[in-house]
């Protein structure tokens, strides 16, 4: 059997988050299994299937010269700007 | 009970009884089914049908006027037990089961498009909330016999028998009687000569697609609304029964 990753859009205008995996052995299986696995309890209106072997993934071995150079950029947070009081949603 | 009562109690009785004993046979698979997916989703499924059957059982103890769901699903003999003999059958291999179960899907599927529109209010508000779960059922038994049939031939070969030994239990589920033809004329059951045509329709559709030969008529399994069971039934209640029987009114 084919491995599966599921992601779940809670609501609309939220966007699909990674809830896990499911084995199926088509793209129709995976999507029927996805929604008796992940969806038993309302936890979301959409789901996207993508077949594993897809993901592009990071190779953890890269940690430190991908990841770690962020550490000491603290001026690359937008914190150190006064926002004007008119200004919402920031 | 009065004669008009008694009639819509019979009615509802069979429906109800139909998804106890099947989703009491479902919930066999929880922990043994071909694997962990495929074993959720189908207790899924059960649970669903279980479900259905507390609505339906509450709405026969409404017209009956005494006694509790409990008492009709726990403390009845099998003689008393009103369902068709298709959903006693023994759950087999998955063939089996997925072959029972799409049987079963699309007449509830019909049933309850039908029973929407009944003028038994309660009755139209449970087939309302049980058609979006039975149409899911439905499309789920449905892939599955697609998926067996022209899988391998060892698929299609299970399934084939399934077929053979499952399709002469279909005529029960469209008995008409004197009884219910009373009851379809009031505008409270679905008319089970519309229900067969329907439910033919679908089932040959589907079959077309696949290998799988259509049996050839010949019995007809008949009883279950008269309480006249397969010998399967009495062994499922001995399990199902076996805590209120052993320990009357225990809760937990």
């Amino acid at each position: 059997m084919k491995l599966y990753e599921v992601f779940l859009r809670a609501k609309s205008g939220l966007s699909h988050k990674h809830v896990g995996s499911v084995h199926a052995t088509d793209a129709e299986m995976a999507m029927q299994n996805a929604r008796d696995l992940y969806t038993r309890r309302e936890e979301g209106e959409s789901i996207w299937i993508v077949d594993s072997c897809q993901i592009i993934s990071s190779n953890p071995k890269d940690k430190a010269a991908y990841f770690e150079p962020a550490e000491d950029k603290i001026y690359r947070h937008p914190d150190f700007y006064p926002i004007d009081k008119k200004v919402k949603n920031i | 009970m009065p004669n008009k009562n008694e009639a819509r109690y019979n009615y509802i009785l069979n429906l109800a009884d139909n998804t106890l004993v099947l989703g009491q046979r479902l919930s066999g698979w929880c922990g043994v089914g071909p694997f962990l997916e495929e074993d959720l989703a189908l207790t899924n499924t059960a649970l669903d049908i279980i479900g259905q059957a507390q609505m339906l059982l509450n709405l026969a103890i409404e017209i009956k006027g005494e006694g509790t769901v409990d008492d009709l699903a726990f403390l009845r003999d099998q003689h008393q037990f009103k369902n068709v003999l298709l959903v006693e059958q023994p759950n087999g291999d998955y063939a089996q089961t997925m072959f029972r179960q799409y049987m079963i899907d699309s007449y509830h599927v019909h049933l309850y498009r039908a029973l929407v529109d009944s003028s038994e209010k309660q009755l139209a508000a449970i087939a309302e909330k049980s058609l979006k779960e039975v149409n899911y059922h439905k499309e789920r038994s449905e892939l599955w016999i697609k998926r067996m049939a022209l899988g391998t031939s060892e698929g299609l070969e299970r399934l084939q028998k399934a077929a053979n030994n499952l399709w002469h239990y279909q005529h029960e589920l469209f008995e008409n009687s004197e009884e219910l033809d009373k009851l379809v004329k009031q505008g409270i059951a679905a008319d089970p000569n519309q229900l067969q045509q329907n439910w033919l329709n679908d089932v040959s559709k589907l079959l077309a697609k696949t290998p799988i030969k259509t049996p050839q008529s010949g019995w007809r399994a008949t009883g279950g609304r008269l309480g006249h069971h397969s010998e399967y039934l009495g062994k499922m209640l001995c399990e199902m029964q076996f805590l209120q029987r052993a320990y009357p009114n225990c809760e937990w």
